[in-house]
């Protein structure tokens, strides 16, 4: 495996991607997203400028006008975004959807959607989950049957992240002809019979219910192979997770920054509370989980990259202690902040929501866990 | 590639009798003048290791390494650990005073000392803790008093490891008394074969004795045998105290040892699918395997910054506190697993390796004491890391 180091344009990478998120206001910008209840949920101008930066084509190859990088540079991307917080799709649409379309999608589909999205104009949303999928990505129910030339989507998908002003979506279906097997189509938005309901969630992100009913699509809809969409959308779900990973870590190193800050700044009983032990252990033990996790990450996305006999492994393990890592820190850091911490004028209380939404992205520690031993078969 | 010379080489010359062994606690060497080898196959591999270096493989040539780089090394004892082979030297030598007298030894000091423990002649223990310091080592007692071109001693030390079976020791004496405590300690090596030591070993809960009390009557050792300057030695100890961590917390993974999914199928069973037989087992060993996971990967990433010019800070104490407790918690796994087959103490109706694991369990239990305490580790980390108040 490479380093477990970055290498000086990474670090500079790094260092652009915290500059731009808090060039716009950081957490701020995420507070007043929220109170304005604004229908995206996220900034076009931002979105633009990360654009223009070249950062939504970070995971693409050169061909297809990305900058031919890899999962150790979303990563930095996702890090950056965690840490301020930051809405913007990124994610979903680039390195999920984007990324999909990249590895199942033919020479016409990829001219079709990797351009625009790379440039910000046109963004996609994976709909992935339904009422009953909890983490199982084949508990698929929605139907695509044969219609002409084409075929005929029924269904309706919950939580799909940046579904909200998308452009198109990524709807993983059940055929007649492949009971066992997924199909994804590529679905326009404006598709006639498709609807998008706002959701709204803990977090405050965009997030969309997509219902499908009867929507009519050609032929060539359909990304990579009728009833063969569970092998690229396992793996789009795997390169996803490593970027959810990096904003993990980026909220986790932000919100234990945030309350070191705050036992060094804080008194009662005439002094720090900083200097109380019961609190001291308990910040040294959050910080060494921390540590390990950003391990983890930096190992998952070298993985990836590779193209490694262990990836999957490497990908659960880090899922699964970041997802531990995160909800200690984040609850740890309301406790540690006290009454205070629970007001919602308090920045604390959007970490450990968003925290969650997190959490439960692509399956928790609990999963994870259970995924890592079957891989291992124990 | 250094791997396949690496591999030539360990299939070259480790002793077929040895292979395997690297769990056996009998197969590992400390070398020196006493009691160096249970296997005479040790001696042999051992001598071979000497002959290339690989005993002290990151150590420069002149002083009997080889030289290699930290990634090197890894490589070296990854093919060792194919073979499942034993390191062909260990002790607090190798691990401790000789990367410390690489630091802060002179050059005199190293060409004494360095070529004697890669050759395995002479082994070493260490003398920091006291009956009355032990997690607040600084205000140890032992005195060193200035006596023309010698420290004569005086006072006891106490969880000597293998001190009844060393040929030196490096220790902290107290040089002088009237300044803040860390400020007058002295770093200092000591030929036990001086008259006026005495070492008493210790039995320990294990039925073990790899401690002792090290009593130091009038003992006299020349002055240019202290490291770095008088009353400078707390900054060497904190040095060593690092290597010594680092060591210790190192038990979380490398050695080929017992497979926690392999004992577990063997213990509990499995179901119908092939799967251990029991879902809170199988829970807790695959936390433990992934713990162990992001652990070496962390140990790796710290040694690729070190590679690529990152300065170390304080972190041997997050790797001291994590390896120990994961180790420990590794140990009360295999307890479980084991269920009453791990209740054997000696005799029949135990299996040897039953019987060893019931003493390694015990051992295990002075992981997060020795070396400085767990909870030592994490005000550490609070105060030199994060920057916590006192």
């Amino acid at each position: 495996m490479a380093p477990l180091v970055l290498t000086a344009p990474q670090d500079m990478l790094a260092r652009t991607a915290a500059e731009l998120i808090s060039k716009h206001g950081g957490v701020d910008r995420q507070r007043r997203l929220r109170d304005e209840g604004a229908e995206l949920g996220y900034n076009t101008e931002v979105w633009a400028e990360m654009a223009e930066l070249g950062w939504l084509g970070i995971p693409f190859a050169e061909e297809h006008g990305g900058l031919g990088m890899g999962m150790a540079e979303t990563v930095l991307i996702t890090e950056a975004m965690g840490r301020g917080l930051a809405p913007e799709p990124f994610v979903s649409a680039v390195v999920f959807a984007g990324g999909l379309v990249a590895d199942a999608g033919d020479a016409e589909q990829r001219a079709a959607w990797l351009p625009p999205l790379i440039d910000g104009e046109k963004r996609l949303a994976p709909a992935l989950l339904e009422a009953g999928s909890r983490y199982g990505l084949d508990r698929v129910e929605t139907r695509a049957q044969t219609s002409g030339d084409g075929w005929s989507l029924s269904g309706e998908k919950v939580q799909v992240v940046g579904g909200v002003g998308a452009d198109g979506f990524l709807i993983a279906a059940r055929t007649e002809a492949s009971d066992d097997g997924l199909t994804l189509f590529l679905v326009p938005a404006a598709a006639d019979g498709l609807e998008v309901v706002a959701q709204h969630r803990v977090d405050s992100r965009n997030s969309a219910i997509v219902r499908l009913s009867d929507v009519q699509v050609a032929a060539g809809a359909v990304l990579g192979d009728v009833g063969g969409g569970l092998e690229p959308l396992g793996r789009a779900v795997d390169r996803a997770t490593v970027a959810v990973c990096g904003e993990m870590l980026g909220l986790m190193t932000e919100s234990f920054e945030r309350t070191i800050e705050y036992l060094r700044s804080r008194s009662q009983f005439g002094v720090l509370i900083g200097t109380f032990q019961a609190l001291k252990h308990r910040a040294a033990n959050m910080f060494i989980e921390i540590e390990l996790s950003r391990s983890t990450v930096m190992a998952a996305a070298r993985a990836l990259d590779e193209g490694s006999d262990d990836a999957e492994l490497q990908v659960s393990n880090a899922k699964a202690r970041c997802s531990d890592a995160l909800i200690l820190v984040t609850n740890e850091a309301l406790q540690m902040h006290g009454g205070i911490g629970m007001t919602d004028e308090h920045d604390i209380g959007l970490f450990m929501k968003r925290a969650r939404a997190l959490e439960f992205a692509f399956g928790d520690a609990a999963f994870h866990r259970q995924r890592f031993a079957r891989l291992r078969g124990f | 590639m250094f791997r396949e010379e690496a591999r030539a080489w360990v299939e070259g010359n480790g002793p077929e009798f040895l292979r395997g062994k690297a769990s056996d606690p009998n197969a590992w060497a400390a070398g020196g003048r006493k009691a160096p080898f249970i296997y005479p196959e040790s001696r042999d591999w051992l001598l071979a290791a000497v002959d290339r270096g690989f005993s002290v493989p990151t150590w420069p040539e002149e002083y009997g390494g080889a030289g290699l780089s930290r990634d090197e090394a890894a490589v070296l004892h990854e093919e060792m650990g194919r073979l499942s082979l034993p390191l062909p030297l260990t002790g607090f030598g190798y691990s401790m005073i000789g990367p410390t007298l690489l630091d802060h030894g002179t050059e005199t000091q190293r060409a004494e000392h360095l070529p004697k423990i890669a050759r395995g002649e002479i082994r070493w223990c260490q003398g920091y803790s006291e009956p009355n310091a032990g997690s607040d080592l600084a205000s140890l007692a032992t005195s060193a008093v200035r006596d023309g071109d010698f420290y004569v001693i005086n006072g006891q030390k106490i969880w000597t490891s293998g001190a009844d079976e060393a040929d030196w020791i490096f220790m902290l004496v107290r040089t002088n008394p009237d300044v803040k405590k860390q400020r007058g300690i002295t770093f200092i090596l000591v030929d036990m074969a001086s008259p006026g030591v005495e070492v008493r070993p210790i039995r320990l809960i294990s039925g073990a004795s790899p401690f002792c009390e090290t009593f130091f009557h009038d003992v006299r050792t020349p002055v240019h045998q202290v490291i770095g300057e008088v009353n400078s030695g707390w900054t060497v100890a904190k040095a060593l105290l690092g290597h010594e961590r680092t060591s210790i917390g190192g038990m979380g993974r490398g050695r080929a040892r017992t497979s926690l999914p392999d004992l577990a199928r063997n213990y509990v069973g499995v179901d119908g699918m092939g799967r251990i037989d029991d879902p809170a087992i199988r829970e807790r060993v695959t936390q433990c395997e992934m713990d162990a996971m992001s652990y070496g990967l962390t140990i790796k990433r710290h040694g690729d910054g070190l590679e690529a010019g990152h300065k170390p800070g304080p972190e041997s104490s997050m790797f001291k506190y994590y390896g120990t407790e994961l180790n420990m918690r590794r140990e009360e796994l295999m307890l479980s697993i084991r269920g009453p087959q791990a209740l054997g103490w000696e005799g029949e109706g135990f299996e040897p390796a039953e019987l060893t694991q019931t003493r390694t369990w015990l051992r295990s239990r002075a992981n997060s004491i020795e070396g400085g305490t767990s909870e030592i580790q994490l005000n550490i980390i609070a105060k030199r890391v994060l920057g916590l108040p006192d």
